[in-house]
C-alpha cells in the first residue's frame, strides 16, 4: 500500500500482510529482527490488544449497579443501535467528520500543490515545517482559543462590532455543529497537507511534460495525470482526518453546545456519570466498526476508480 | 504565462492558509498581556498580572511537576521501544513484519478516546489504582509510533557499510551498535525524545481518563476552563506553553536535520516527523 509511505499510521488500515519469505525465517537475520522488535510488539500486545479485547468482552456484559453481570448478551448493542439518542449522536459524528474531512482535504490540496510544484526545492522543508508547527502546540488550547474567538462576547464579535460591521453579536457561530467543523478542520489541516504533499513529490515530472507534449492543456493534464497520481495521498489524508475526528471529545464538548455533541462525549458519560461501562464499550466498539467499514469501503472504491482509469 | 499566474494565486492562497493556521495562536500573546477580565476587543491596557497569578498558584505548579514527570518518563520509554522497533524495521526482514509494525503504529489512527477507555477498563478490572504511572503507560503507547517514524528514517539513512567496516575490524555486534550505530543516530534519538515529550506534555484525553488524584497540566487547564474569571490566566499559561513547545520543536528539528546530515542524506522535505 503505497499511501503508507507518507504517513506510517495508515499502514494499520491495510490488512496485515502475510509474512515475508519463508526461507528468511530460517536465516539468523529474521530471527534477530523478531527479537529486536519483540519488546515494542509485546508492549503493544499487552497495552493495546489486551485492553481492546477486554472492551469487546465487557460490551457483551451488563452493569449491575457496582458489579458486572458476566452473562453474555447483545443487549448493549441492541440499545446502542436502536435508541434514537445514540443513533443521532453516531450519525452526527459521522456527518461532522465527513464534512471536516472533505473541507480539510479540499482546502489543503492547493497548499500541498503549491509547495510541491511552485516552491524551490531548498525552501520546501521550511514550508512544511511552518505548516506542521501549529499541530505541535497544545490541542486543548487551540480548541479553547476557538471558543474564545467565536463566543458571544468573543474576539470575533467584539472585533466586528468595534469595526461597526455588525450591531449585535452573532450567536450562530458558537455552540453548534458548524463551530465543531471549523475547529476540527483547523486542527487537522497539517495532517491533510503532509500526505498529499508526499504523494505530489513522488510524481515523476517527466510524465507531466509528456502529457503536455501530447497536447493536454494545464487543466486536462491536472485531471488526467496529476490528480490520479496524487490520489494515494488524498486518500491517506482523508483517512487520517476522518478516523480520529469521529472520536473527538474535546472539540464538541468545548464549542459544540448541545447540538454539536458527538459519540465520544456519550462514551465518556457512560464510563463516568452514567456508570454503564458495558453500554459505553458497545458504543465505542460500534463506532470503531462503522469507521473501519467506511474507511475500507473508501479505500476499495478508490482502488476501483483508479483502476478504471487504466492507471 | 498562465502557469506563472496560477503560481501567484496559489502562493496567495497558501499564505492565506498559513494565516488561518496561525490566527488563533497569535491571539495568545495579545490577550495574555491585556488588562481585562474578559477576552475581547478592544484591548484595554497592558498588564503582567495574569502571569503573576500563574506564579502564585501552587496547584498549577504541582500539575506542571506531574506533567514533567510523566513527559520525561514516557519520552524515555517510548524512545527505547522506538529504537528497538525502528532498528528491526529498517535493518531486518522478518516474517509478519508489516503486520507487526502496522499493529504497533495502530494508535496513530485509533481515536484516543478508544485507547483511553480500553486502558481504563483493564486497569479497573485488574484492580490497579489510577496514578501518574497509568497515564505514563497510555502515553508510551501513543508516543511510540511517532518515535518509530522519526527513528526509522534515522536508521534508514544510516550507511550500512560503516557497520560492516566496524565488524570487519573486529568489533562485536553490541560494540558496533554502541560505538558506531548509536552515535550516528543520536540526533534522531534526541529528536524522538523531544517529540515524544511534547506529545505527552500536551496530551489530554488519556490523562483525563487515567489520572487519579494527581492531575497533569492539561487536565488542570481543563478544570479551569469552566470558570470565566480564570480564562485570562489560562491564556497566559497558553502563552508560556506555546513558547515551550516552539523551543522543543525547533530543537527537535535542529537535531533531525543534523541527523540527516550526519548519516549522509539530505533528508526528505516532509519535515521527517510524519
Amino acid at each position: 500500500m503505497s499511501l503508507a509511505d507518507g504517513a506510517p499510521g495508515t499502514e494499520a488500515v491495510a490488512p496485515p500482510a502475510p509474512g515475508g519469505s519463508r526461507p528468511g525465517w530460517l536465516r539468523g537475520e529474521s530471527g534477530q529482527g523478531l527479537v529486536l522488535v519483540s519488546p515494542t510488539f509485546l508492549y503493544a500486545l499487552l497495552l493495546l490488544a489486551a485492553p481492546l479485547l477486554t472492551v469487546i468482552t465487557i460490551s457483551f456484559w451488563t452493569q449491575n449497579y457496582l458489579e458486572f453481570d458476566r452473562t453474555l448478551t447483545f443487549r448493549n448493542y441492541t440499545e446502542a443501535w436502536t435508541d434514537p439518542l445514540y443513533r443521532v449522536l453516531m450519525l452526527r459524528s459521522l456527518a461532522i467528520s465527513g464534512t471536516v474531512t472533505i473541507a480539510t482535504v479540499v482546502l489543503a490540496f492547493p497548499v500541498a500543490y503549491y509547495v510541491s510544484f511552485h516552491v524551490p526545492q531548498r525552501k520546501k522543508p521550511m514550508w512544511m515545517f511552518l505548516i506542521t508547527i501549529p499541530f505541535w502546540t497544545s490541542y486543548l488550547l487551540r480548541v479553547f482559543l476557538w471558543k474564545v474567538i467565536l463566543g458571544y462576547n468573543g474576539v470575533l464579535n467584539s472585533g466586528l462590532m468595534g469595526l461597526g460591521l455588525i450591531d449585535e453579536p452573532l450567536t450562530f457561530i458558537l455552540y453548534n455543529a458548524n463551530a465543531v467543523v471549523l475547529t476540527l478542520a483547523h486542527a487537522w489541516a497539517p495532517f491533510a497537507i503532509l500526505p498529499i504533499f508526499v504523494a505530489l513529490e513522488k510524481i515523476d515530472r517527466s510524465l507531466l511534460e509528456a502529457a503536455e507534449d501530447l497536447g493536454d492543456g494545464p487543466a486536462r493534464r491536472f485531471w488526467r495525470v496529476t490528480l490520479p497520481l496524487a490520489m494515494p495521498g488524498v486518500i491517506a489524508a482523508a483517512l487520517i482526518v476522518f478516523i480520529p475526528t469521529v472520536g473527538d471529545y474535546v472539540t464538541p464538548r468545548l464549542v459544540g453546545g448541545t447540538d454539536g455533541l458527538m459519540i465520544a462525549n456519550m462514551i465518556q458519560v457512560q464510563f463516568g456519570k452514567a456508570n454503564n461501562a458495558p453500554l459505553g464499550a458497545a458504543l465505542a466498539i460500534s463506532a470503531m466498526l462503522i469507521v473501519a467499514a467506511i474507511a475500507l469501503a473508501f479505500v476499495g472504491l478508490n482502488r476501483r476508480l483508479v483502476k478504471g482509469q487504466g492507471i | 504565462m498562465s502557469a506563472q499566474r496560477g503560481g501567484t494565486w496559489l502562493r496567495a492562497y497558501a499564505i492565506g492558509f498559513l494565516a488561518f493556521l496561525y490566527g488563533p495562536v497569535v491571539l495568545l500573546p495579545v490577550f495574555a498581556f491585556n488588562d481585562a477580565a474578559i477576552i475581547a476587543f478592544p484591548l484595554t491596557g497592558f498588564t503582567t498580572k495574569w502571569f503573576g497569578q500563574l506564579w502564585d498558584n501552587p496547584v498549577l505548579h504541582q500539575s506542571v511537576r506531574n506533567s514533567l514527570y510523566v513527559g520525561f518518563t514516557a519520552a524515555t520509554l517510548s524512545t527505547v521501544l522506538g529504537i528497538c522497533a525502528a532498528r528491526a524495521s529498517a535493518r531486518y526482514d522478518f516474517p509478519g513484519k508489516k503486520g507487526i509494525i502496522g499493529f504497533i503504529m495502530l494508535p496513530l489512527v485509533l481515536p484516543e478516546i478508544i485507547i483511553a477507555v480500553a486502558l481504563l477498563v483493564v486497569l479497573i478490572q485488574l484492580g490497579l489504582e489510577l496514578s501518574l504511572w497509568t497515564v505514563i503507560l497510555g502515553h508510551v503507547l501513543i508516543c511510540t509510533p511517532f518515535a518509530i517514524a522519526i527513528l526509522t528514517s534515522a536508521f534508514h539513512n544510516l550507511d550500512r557499510s560503516l557497520e560492516e567496516a566496524s565488524l570487519d575490524l573486529g568489533e562485536t555486534r553490541w560494540g558496533t551498535f554502541r560505538r558506531v550505530t548509536l552515535p550516528l543516530v543520536t540526533p534522531g534519538v534526541i529528536s524522538s525524545l523531544l517529540i515524544s515529550f511534547t506529545i505527552s506534555l500536551d496530551e489530554f484525553i488519556i490523562a483525563f481518563f487515567l489520572t487519579g488524584t494527581e492531575p497533569t497540566m492539561p487536565v488542570y487547564i481543563w478544570s479551569q476552563l469552566r470558570f470565566t474569571a480564570k480564562l485570562p490566566s489560562v491564556v497566559a499559561l497558553g502563552c508560556v506553553l506555546l513558547l515551550l513547545s516552539l523551543t522543543l520543536l525547533f530543537a527537535a528539528e535542529y537535531f533531525r536535520r543534523r541527523s540527516n546530515r550526519r548519516t549522509g542524506s539530505e533528508g526528505a522535505a516532509t519535515g521527517g516527523m510524519m
